[in-house]
Parts: structure tokens; sequence; C-alpha cells
């Protein structure tokens, strides 16, 4: 409560303004950073659109048996055995197989009808579907060659030959979400997410720790100005560039790779102000801990790279060991990654995002509490 | 115990002031009167306390232990009230260099809260006063040592502080660039500024009004010139300074 209304005094008292103009100033008579804020993403972009490919197994997946028959329960182990899908549940019905694979518990489901077996006995080919979430189109392709293999092994373990009709499985892949299976619509969503925490945490770690060495902080804390004005009057003005670099990096990937955008772009951006404050939110605790520039480089660097590699962006976090899972909760990213994907991929609104985002905002609260908090107006 | 209130000639009071580092004592039980309206000096040898003695002043470190009212500030608990009544120079000047020298003092005036047309109406007049006025527009990092030091005068009295610290404000500055500082600083003082200034130089240090000699925390001397060399039985400032040093490499 007192914090709050330390934040609100900060910004009536217009000591802010000063700050967050003086910023504007610097960053407009340092051309090379703001290119480089802006354009290092779109040859990201270009890199991770046109060659990034990776595979993934373990699909937690759900199972719809109608046909609660020897075969199925067969057929549902032999799925397993691929190692492709991992079984996660039975439902019940089709309601929640579309629930489970909103809510992002599950990539895949098993649908057995009714008739399965006695299609069978009849000799004529068993008919089964696998749902997958292909807004991860390696996903996807987890899928279609797990079933491939299913549908060679099962006929000889359940003892039938090729039907009168053909093979004696029928085992469809229907991917939801990305029916063209392209995985550059995957990437480019979570290289937004990448963007912003790759080039904000860095740069605001930066922030205080430079003009700390400059030696102008300590001009800075003699004036009257409140830490919440100084520290307040850093973040703001990053988190307008912010916006544009995510801008940017969207724009591109939709007009180069026909990313989609299925849900609210308004919800996207009101979201993504979350995760722009953790970000550089955490780049400021960063600046508060840090004694020189280089060490502040080196903390935003340790957090970059399990960002990048627990988070999801690029390997699926659940063929990922649990401590790697684990890790990957900590990490704000993983969170936005979530928002990101569902709003563009998906379409998915607040109703499923509403507790990434409170994750997100909780992340942001600490980290700016801890960095003003830890922020002193000495020297020493 | 309370401290009985500072007489109302008195800027600056310490009583006790005690900075440790870890280890290290960096100012030791230092007893200080500096009295308005005069430029006081704090000399010493490196590492002899005068910066930490300055930064405790202004607010920017808390004592170990010990006192010090300044401007009728506690600085223990009233360092915000404090701040917007002193101004500080501190030895790296901390101007920002992408920014212009106009741009500089109007961002420090504004923190200091002077209102956008008194800000500017200050500014011209500053500029003016400190000869910057043909500078105004030039980024700060292309200016030289001594345009520099004035510039981060300006940005330091913008808001007419009655008291005003100068952490080696002249250190590598050229001579001509020095005597202008220091007529400045002396104009200042005569409109009733008190100033309390560390230096190298003894040159300058002779021409003070008052001054301390400060040698490993410690306070050795305090009064003016005359009396200080008159204590030492040297017959210069300098030969003071050298002494002291001598002093402190020989315990060291």
């Amino acid at each position: 409560m007192n914090a709050l209304m330390r934040f609100f005094s900060a910004i009536r008292t217009s000591l802010l303004w000063p700050m967050v103009r003086k910023e504007f100033i610097q960053l407009r008579r340092d051309p090379g950073t703001l290119g480089m804020i802006l354009g290092i993403p779109a040859m990201q972009l270009l890199l991770f659109g046109f060659a990034v490919r990776t595979e993934v197994r373990h699909l937690a997946t759900v199972v719809l048996d109608e046909s609660r028959t020897p075969e199925s329960r067969l057929l549902i182990e032999t799925i397993v055995q691929t190692q492709n899908f991992d079984l996660v549940g039975h439902v019940t019905d089709r309601a929640a197989i579309e629930h489970a694979i909103n809510g992002g518990e599950v990539r895949a489901a098993l649908i057995i009808p009714p008739d399965f077996s006695r299609q069978l006995k009849r000799g004529e080919p068993g008919s089964a579907q696998i749902i997958v979430d292909a807004a991860n189109p390696l996903a996807s392709s987890a899928a279609i060659s797990g079933a491939a293999l299913v549908a060679t092994i099962l006929p000889s373990r359940l003892g039938v030959g090729p039907s009168a009709t053909g093979p004696p499985l029928d085992l469809r892949v229907r991917p939801w979400y990305n029916p063209s299976g392209e995985s550059t619509t995957f990437v480019i969503p979570g290289l937004v997410a990448v963007m912003l925490m790759m080039t904000f945490v860095v740069i605001m770690a930066g922030a205080i720790v430079r003009e700390r060495e400059v030696g102008t902080l300590e001009q800075l804390v003699v004036t009257p100005i409140s830490k919440w004005a100084l520290l307040l009057g850093k973040v703001v003005p990053f988190v307008i560039i912010a916006y544009l670099q995510m801008t940017n990096v969207l724009l591109l990937g939709w007009l180069v790779f026909g990313v989609p955008v299925r849900g609210s772009i308004l919800l996207l951006y009101a979201l993504a102000g979350v995760f722009i404050l953790a970000v550089l939110g955490i780049g400021l605790m960063i600046s508060t801990f840090a004694k020189s520039q280089a060490a502040a480089q080196q903390l935003a660097i340790g957090l970059i790279m399990p960002s990048i590699l627990l988070s999801g962006f690029l390997f699926p976090r659940e063929a990922m060991p649990a401590v790697a899972q684990w890790i990957g909760n900590l990490l704000p990213i993983t969170y936005f990654l979530e928002i990101v994907r569902g709003i563009l991929l998906k379409g998915t609104g607040m109703n499923e995002l509403w507790r990434p985002t409170l994750l997100l905002l909780a992340f942001a609260v600490v980290t700016l509490a801890i960095a003003v908090r830890r922020f002193a107006k000495t020297v020493e | 115990m309370t401290a009985p209130a500072p007489a109302p000639d008195v800027a600056v009071r310490t009583t006790k002031l005690r900075k440790v580092f870890g280890e290290l004592v960096a100012v030791d039980h230092l007893d200080l009167e500096i009295l308005r309206g005069e430029v006081f000096g704090v000399l010493g040898p490196n590492g002899s306390g005068k910066t930490t003695t300055i930064r405790m002043l202004c607010g920017l470190m808390r004592p170990t232990s010990g006192d010090a009212t300044v401007v009728g500030c506690d600085i223990r608990t009233e360092s915000e009230r404090l701040r917007t009544r002193i101004g500080y120079m501190s030895q790296r000047f901390g101007l920002y260099g992408d920014l212009t020298v106009r741009e500089n003092c109007s961002f420090y005036a504004s923190l200091y809260g002077l209102a956008p047309d008194e800000r500017k109406t200050r500014i011209d007049e500053l500029l003016g006063d400190l000869e910057l006025s043909a500078r105004s527009n030039d980024r700060a990092s292309t200016l030289s040592g001594g345009l520099k030091q004035r510039v981060a005068l300006a940005c330091a009295i913008a808001h007419r502080p009655p008291l005003l610290f100068l952490d080696e404000p002249t250190a590598g500055v050229d001579p001509a660039a020095r005597r202008q500082f220091w007529k400045i600083i002396y104009d200042l003082a005569a409109k009733g500024t008190t100033i309390v200034v560390t230096t190298h130089y003894m040159d300058e240090a002779a021409k003070l009004k008052r001054l301390a000699f400060l040698s490993r925390g410690h306070l050795i001397a305090v009064g003016t010139p005359e009396m200080v060399t008159a204590q030492f039985g040297l017959p210069t400032i300098e030969d003071v300074f050298v002494e002291l040093q001598r002093r402190d490499e020989a315990a060291a």
C-alpha cells in the first residue's frame, strides 16, 4: 500500500518526467543502440524462420476409448510404446479433449470409436483418430510418425491381415490449429518473446551500472529525486522501445512468413506489457546487484541461456527431464511463450491465459520491488 | 544526550563523526565547525578521508557513528531535506556527455524542482555568468576540462543552494581555468554561499579563509592558513602537506 502510494507520488511530483526526457534524449543521440534493438531481431527472425527445425517426442496424450475392448487397449499400449506419446489420462467426451488441448497441458488425444473392434472383426480396417495440437508443428510430425509406426506394428499383434478394402488399421492424424504444419509460424511468435527477453534484460541491467561507472549516478542521487522516480524514469522509455521492437518482429513475421493472428492483437499487446515489465524488472534487479557493467552483462547472459533452452522456445518442455521443467517454471518467458503462441496461433483468449498472466504479473511486481528496495541513494 | 542546536552562523557541525569500511577507518571522531559564508578547505593526502567526509555531509554515505548537522538538517534523519539545500560537485563532474551544456543544466535544475520558466531564466543567467553561453548547444563530451568544470558548477548551483560542496573541483584543469574558477567561487561566497572545498593544490589552499588538515581519517589541524603553519612550525601550507604525507608513508 505504502509502496503503491509512493509509486503514484513519484508520477505526480513530475521528477519522473525530467528523468524520462533525459533518457529519450540519450537514446536519440545513440542511433547505434536503437538500430541494434530493432535490427538484430529482424536478422534473428530471418535466421530462425528459415533455418530452425527440431524434433519432439513424448507428447502428453489423453485417450477417449469408446470401444473398451482388448483390441482398443492393445492399440493404446502400442501407441505408448512408440514413446512418441505419453499417456496422461482418460477422458469421457470430446469436449474434455478440446479443453485439455486448449489449456496447454495436453498435446495430443487418441480417439477410439465404439465400433473399433467390431470393424476389425468384420475384416474392415479399424479406424481411430489422433488429434494433435499442431500449433507446435514438431508435435504434429511426431504424431504422424508415431501413428505410422503403430499402423505397421499393430496388425500382427492383433493377428489380422490386410482387409479387403486396404490396410487393417486406419489411424488418422488430425492436426489442430496449424493445418499447413509449418514450423516457422511456430518459431516466430516465440521469437517475439526471446528477443524482448534478450534485448531488454541486457539493456536494463546495464542502465544503472553504467551511470555508476561514468560517475553520473553520484551526481544524480545527491539531488532530491526519489528513488522511485529515478528507477521508473529508467524503465518507462524502454517499455516504449520494447513495444516498438515487438511490433517490428510481428510485422516482419506476418509479412515474410505469414504468421497468423488468430486471437486478439489488443490482448497480446496488453499482456506483452506485463511481460515487458517483468523483463525490465529482472534487468533492473541485476543492475542493483552488479558491481560493474561487465558483471551485469554476465548475469544477464546467464539468465538468457536457460530462457532460450528451457522455456519451450526451441525444445518442447514436455520432452525435458523434470529438473529442466522446474527451472523452466521459474522463467517468465515460459509463460509469455504460452500467451504469445496461444493468441497468435490458436486464438486463445483471456479465459485460458489468466494463469500465465498472473504469474507474469507476480514476476514483474517482485523483481521491480526488489530493485527499488535494494537501490539506495548512496554511493557505498 | 542531545547535541545543542547549532548557532545560526554555523553551516556545518560534526560531532565525533566516524566512518569505517570493513577494517579501514576512513574518518575517525571528526569534530568540525564550518561557518556560514566562509570558503572552507578540507585538505590532506590521498586516503586521508576528505571525500568520505564530504560524502557523509551530503547524505551520500551513512556515518558509522557520530552526528552532523548541515544547514540545519540532521544528515541521518533529514537527508532528503538536506539534498534540496546543498549543491555538490563530485570529482568526476557527473555530466552526461551525450547531452548538451544546456540540457545538462536543465536536467539537474528540473530535478531540484525549478519550474520551466524559472529554469530557463536561471540557466540563461548562469551560462552568461560562467561564460558558457557560446557553448550552450555543444555536447558536454566535447568540452575541455575547464569548461566541464564550469558546467558542472552551473548544474550544482542552479537551485541557489546556501551551501556548496566541491570535491577536487580543479583536478586536471589548466591554470588559467583554475584561476577563473576560483574567482567565480569567491564571488559566490561574497554573495553569502558557504563553500566547502577539497583540493590538492596548495597554492589554492593558502588563499582559503580557513582550512582543516586530515590525515588517515583524523583531524590534525584546523584554522586560518597562518594558524596551521604556525602549529607545525613550517613556513608554508605546502610544507605542512608534504610533512603530513611523509608521516603517513612512515606509518604505512
